[in-house]
């Protein structure tokens, strides 16, 4: 505001008279009216309120006027300036909505346009379904145990009382590693003792020997057998192992374990059903099935309802298990008479195959991400 | 073990409504492992009768010789006139007793037989092969010729057996007793409770002096050895419909007569046997290791190098057979149309050797046998005698023979296995209360002796080698109790701890890279050695050192890999290959890398707990198995389409694959420029980190070379990353320390420099930060820029700077000191020059 003026000039003060304040107000409020856009309106906003406006102006004179006078014409420019801010604010509004009806309505787009700029990784299921399987033991109070995949026979085979020459050793079509003896003779046969490991099973071992019971892990890895690909055989496939030692474990138990997992896996309703087996390292030993989980049975003797996923046998076999053989305790360090134990493995691929319905096993083989990118992150 | 239902009745009497299917359910719930019922004579249906050939009318007049035949059916035709049919087999005579099909017949295969013209005459029926009869190889390869005996007109399908079911059976390698009709029969008799007629319940003569001499020289690898003699056997003598028909069921062939009983009896009571020709058997009979290299002729004609640990029967001139594998071609059964005349005595072998030297002679020889498959998995020894017997009563009744007085039975003294337990030890095993009561009789239904109270002192079958510790029995107890009926109850695992770090950092890698867009491969880590020139790796590169395999499924690919690229490399060019060709594939596993030095394993035994130093033993050898992550692009990173442009993929992202990695696993990576064989050697990165002070290259990141490219056959530009996961994990930083976050206003700078085209940007970062000092809070390189303005050899690097400081607002003086300070020292380190300046 301009400081009091005692020298003032009658002629400028002109402009302060009411039928020019009116004038001026008049004319912003037609400039505003007339504005057909917010641009034009932003025009005729600088024109009538900015600083060098005429309403602008007058109001500066009203410092120039004697004493008696200020009051009066202050009370005139404010109301005028008060009226012009208001039609500007309506005006401003009036135009912004018509701007809206209309242009963001010309800036609309096709949202159902494909988006694939980055094409999506996943992670390959059977890497995923281990983590599945494990994370229902973990859940469990579990650890999870890991192990070499080129493994000292002493694991692989003797402490799980696979006796040398023992026709059990020979069903395992064993990859054998080279090895260089003492005297630099390169090996030809088994004499490294050193092979691919052909079940999780030796983790069992390395765990029993490296952990006090009570032991509560899961084993999830590669494993490796001399079988050719082919739809339904891979020279190297995964294995989840499961291997409890305790005081006072029974078969129950391990039936009990096995339900609650299949049930996890496939749903509250699901079961298992044990046959009995033979394997070096349980005794007693059992086939596990679970209850086909596409059909629950009701394939079995029903010609007109067939079940493609269990060969409407009602059951599908999913792996062997059975209590620790107390051999194998003896040979781990622990106490057969104090501790007994159960065990269980099988085979990710074939869990893979029913659970998803995969038909060749070369899918799960060969990299092709068509295959693996529908599965995401987890399965 | 294929197990024909009409047999397994002889044994057990089975309700007859019992089927194939009824029984498997029975018997895979008892533990035995059938896997299919086969049903003989499905899709066919007679009229299948006898018939004699009258007539035999040769016709020449086609391109192979036909015979136009009559054949008297008796009334079976309904006329009683000779049966007018053509034939296309010669192995008959006029006289004969054939298989007729007449009109109306249905043979296996859905062939109708039909009167029909043929060969210029009507065919009114069939004269039958045992193929087409769905009988299974003879070995005649002809149509079937019938022992005289029986009478024209009578139904051929029940006197050839042809409807049967045939139980299929695993036999696991505990249950060896299983590998006979006897033991899966005493199954049957379990699962069903009822009684067995056991075969080997037979009256032996008791041993005398005058049997065939036999001395054995290894007690420990033969510890039974029954020799009986039959003379007069009549060389005509052929087996019966009966006998062979049970053999082809039984997945055997007929031979002769001799051999046919033999194998007839080792299926009936699972004691292998062998039949020596006696006039071709030189003096005594004796059992003794082999000599080393020691030659010997099996009865398939393969000339066999022996080994000291194999087992031999002996005659004075040496080995006459592979004990419990295999006979000699020397004293072979001769038949009845062999040229030196057919054997008409025999010596008969049923002993018993020790399982593992079987099992090792079958799998040095590569020769496995009946007799050596059931050797290996345990033969009752107290069966020998009764087989041998048995074998004698089938010689004499089908050909004739004499049974010879003397009887040889060497046994070594051995007393009977026999277990102590408590007798609640299957109720703790099973978690189910059985009582003592429960689990005497099902040992007794075994055929274990059982005594004792709380205690139970259980003397286990002659048949049952597999019973030695008390959970053996506890499974007997079980398995007949019903897997079925176990209850299910879950134990209370102590606290756990969760997923390591470890795991958890694997985990994330593996998420962060899918979440990048790549796509997980697991590939087989068999490599060629070939790759490494492939990968233009260095002569001396360690890389090159692998783990070779012994029997590799190709010779191509003997060894395992050391780096994930070759495998991840053929999983991109296959995808490649099928049209996909914007690809970003990861992989994490292990690589192998040989032990250093000898590494063979030293055999310990596991009948206790290694020694620390056992186990430190077995680990030195075993190759170093570190995990690796990978990642291979070609393609487009991203593509284009209607928002615009896409981006090829090139080594940045191989290289921020690189960060991501490290980020995930918590660690700080370095990257810098470096070579390495498969890489271009302009754009490639060394990686690095800090592992306890000491900086590790951990891998490489870039774009591939050119003839790295070609070599693979792989897109142009592939790019690439590997890393040491394990390393990296180990230079993680641990848990994330919170950043003191301040809220005063930031004051940005932006700098170009100027440096020397090779000076690394990451260089000219790190001077950067470090002359900024504290009020520093990021700096980011904005653009880089060659070309004229700033002349060759030279590159400006354009860094935005933001300044903050945690307790006041910055003045411009302030910040701009900051950022003279920060380009003096990239200045006076890196050569920068400020653009412009």
């Amino acid at each position: 505001m301009s400081a009091p003026n005692k020298s003032y000039d009658p002629v400028e003060v002109e402009a302060l008279k009411p039928e020019e304040i009116e004038r001026m107000r008049d004319e912003a409020l037609a400039a505003f009216a007339a504005a057909g856009d917010l641009d034009e309106l932003a025009h005729a906003k600088v024109a009538h309120t900015g600083g060098t406006s005429p309403l602008a102006l007058a109001n500066r004179e009203i410092g120039a006027l004697p004493p008696q006078a200020k009051a009066e014409a202050g009370k005139r420019v404010g109301q005028a300036r008060g009226q012009v801010s208001k039609a500007l604010a309506t005006r401003q509004a009036e135009l912004e909505a018509e701007r809206d009806a209309r242009v963001l309505v010309e800036e609309a787009v096709d949202v159902t346009l494909p988006y694939d700029r980055t094409p999506s990784g996943a992670r390959h299921p059977l890497t995923t379904l281990m983590e599945r399987v494990s994370d229902v033991f973990v859940s469990m109070g579990y650890e999870v145990a890991e192990g070499p995949e080129v493994e000292a026979e002493w694991f692989n085979f003797d402490a799980l009382n696979f006796v040398p020459d023992h026709p059990a050793r020979q069903t395992q079509d064993t990859f054998f590693v080279q090895g260089t003896t003492a005297d630099g003779k390169v090996t030809t046969g088994d004499e490294s003792g050193i092979v691919l490991r052909t079940h999780t099973s030796p983790v069992q071992a390395r765990t029993l020997i490296d952990r006090e019971p009570p032991v509560y892990v899961v084993c999830p890895g590669r494993v490796y057998r001399t079988d050719e690909l082919d739809a339904t055989h891979t020279p190297v496939f995964h294995q989840i192992e499961l291997l409890a030692v305790d005081e006072g474990l029974t078969m129950a138990d391990l039936k009990g374990t096995l339900d609650h997992m299949v049930q996890a896996l496939f749903g509250p309703d699901m079961k298992t059903r044990l046959r009995p087996n033979f394997f070096p390292f349980t005794e007693p030993s059992a086939e596990m099935d679970m209850l086909c989980y596409v059909c629950r049975g009701e394939s079995v003797g029903n010609p007109e309802r067939p079940c493609r996923t269990c060969s409407s046998e009602g059951w599908i076999e999913l792996g062997g298990c059975g209590m620790v053989n107390p051999k194998v305790l003896v040979a781990c360090g622990v106490d057969p008479q104090k501790y007994s134990g159960f065990a269980f493995g099988f085979g990710i691929e074939r869990m893979l195959m029913f659970r998803h319905n995969v038909e060749d096993m070369r899918d799960m083989v060969e990299g092709d991400v068509r295959f693996t990118r529908p599965f995401g992150m987890e399965i | 073990m294929r197990v024909p239902l009409s047999w397994l009745r002889e044994y057990v009497d089975l309700p007859a409504t019992e089927t194939g299917r009824d029984v498997q359910a029975k018997l895979v719930s008892a533990g035995l492992e059938v896997e299919t019922v086969e049903q003989l004579g499905a899709g066919l249906s007679g009229p299948l009768v006898v018939g004699q050939v009258r007539t035999i009318e040769e016709l020449t007049e086609f391109k192979k010789p036909i015979r136009f035949c009559t054949v008297d059916v008796g009334q079976a035709n309904g006329t009683g006139e000779p049966q007018e049919i053509i034939c296309g087999a010669r192995n008959f005579a006029e006289g004969d007793k054939v298989v007729v099909a007449l009109p109306g017949a249905v043979l296996p295969g859905d062939f109708r037989i039909a009167e029909r013209k043929t060969y210029g005459r009507v065919s009114r029926g069939m004269i039958c092969s045992g193929d087409e009869l769905g009988m299974g190889d003879d070995g005649s390869h002809g149509i079937i010729v019938l022992p005289p005996e029986h009478e024209v007109g009578t139904d051929a399908t029940e006197l050839l057996e042809l409807f049967d079911e045939v139980l299929d059976i695993a036999v696991t390698p505990d249950r060896g007793y299983c590998l006979s009709m006897r033991g899966v029969a005493r199954e049957a008799a379990t699962a069903y409770g009822l009684p067995l007629r056991d075969p080997a319940l037979l009256d032996v003569p008791a041993p005398n002096s005058y049997g065939y001499p036999v001395t054995i020289g290894d007690p420990m690898g033969c510890d039974r050895f029954v020799a009986r003699t039959v003379t007069g056997l009549d060389p005509e003598a052929r087996s019966p419909i009966w006998l062979r028909r049970r053999l082809q069921k039984a997945g055997m062939r007929p031979i002769s007569l001799a051999v046919d009983v033999t194998n007839y009896v080792m299926l009936e009571l699972g004691q292998p046997l062998h039949a020596y020709d006696r006039s071709r058997v030189e003096g005594t009979i004796g059992v003794r290791r082999a000599e080393a290299g020691e030659k010997f002729t099996t009865l398939d004609g393969v000339k066999r190098v022996l080994d000291a640990e194999d087992l031999v029967i002996t005659d004075d001139r040496g080995a006459i057979g592979l004990a419990g594998v295999m006979g000699g071609a020397n004293t072979e059964i001769a038949d009845h149309d062999d040229a030196a005349g057919a054997t008409t005595e025999v010596v008969i072998e049923a002993a018993h050797f020790d399982a593992l030297s079987i099992a090792r002679t079958a799998r040095r020889h590569k020769l496995s046998s009946e007799a050596s498959r059931r050797f290996e998995r345990g033969v009752d020894p107290q069966a020998a005698a009764a087989a041998a017997q048995r074998t004698v009563d089938l010689l004499v009744l089908l050909a004739g023979g004499t049974a010879e007085a003397g009887v040889t039975e060497i046994v070594a003294p051995s007393g009977p296995h026999t277990i102590t337990m408590p007798a609640d030890h299957p109720d703790r095993v099973a978690g189910v209360s059985y009582g003592r009561e429960t689990v005497v009789r099902r040992l007794q239904e075994v055929g274990c002796d059982v005594y004792g109270q709380d205690e139970l002192v259980v003397t286990v079958p002659s048949w049952r080698p597999d019973l030695v510790a008390p959970n053996d029995l506890a499974e007997e107890v079980i398995r007949l109790e019903g897997y079925e009926n176990l209850p299910s109850t879950l134990p209370k695992p102590p606290a756990g701890r969760g997923l390591t770090e470890r795991q958890r950092s694997h985990r994330r890698v593996g998420r962060a890279l899918a979440g990048a867009g790549y796509v997980e491969a697991l590939n087989y880590p068999f490599i060629g050695e070939q790759v490494f020139d492939q990968l233009a790796l260095d002569a001396d590169d360690p890389a090159r050192r692998v783990v070779t395999l012994v029997n590799p499924l190709s010779d191509e690919e003997p060894a395992l890999r050391t780096t994930l690229l070759p495998g991840l490399l053929g999983a991109l060019r296959r995808n490649d290959g099928r049209g996909s060709h914007d690809l970003a594939l990861f992989e994490t596993g292990l690589v192998f890398h040989p032990a250093d030095g000898t590494d063979v394993a030293v055999r310990i035994p596991a009948d206790r707990r290694p020694t620390d130093e056992e186990i430190a033993g077995l680990t030195a050898v075993l190759p170093r198995q570190p995990r690796h992550a990978a990642v291979v692009l070609a393609g487009s990173r991203e593509q284009a389409g209607w928002w615009g442009k896409g981006r090829p993929s090139d080594w940045a992202d191989a290289v921020e694959a690189a960060r991501t990695v490290a980020r995930e696993a918590g660690a700080e990576l370095i990257v810098r420029q470096g070579q390495y064989g498969p890489w271009h050697p302009g754009r490639c990165a060394e990686l690095a980190v800090v592992v306890d002070g000491a900086e590790k290259v951990v891998g490489h990141a870039g774009e591939l070379h050119p003839r790295v490219v070609k070599a693979f056959g792989l897109p142009a530009r592939t790019c690439a990353m590997e890393i040491d996961l394990d390393t990296v994990e180990q230079a993680s930083a641990g848990a994330v320390q919170a950043p003191r976050i301040s809220t005063f206003p930031v004051a940005t700078q932006d700098v170009a420099l100027v440096v020397p085209k090779d000076v690394p940007s990451a260089e000219v970062e790190r001077t950067l930060r470090e002359g900024a000092g504290e009020l520093l809070e990021s700096i980011r390189l904005f653009d880089v820029y060659t070309g004229d303005q700033i002349g060759e050899g030279s590159k400006s690097l354009a860094y935005a700077l933001r300044f903050r400081a945690t307790d006041r607002t910055l003045t411009v003086e302030e910040a701009s000191a900051a950022r003279d300070a920060a380009v003096a020292l990239a200045t006076e380190r890196a050569g920068a020059v400020l653009r412009g300046a």
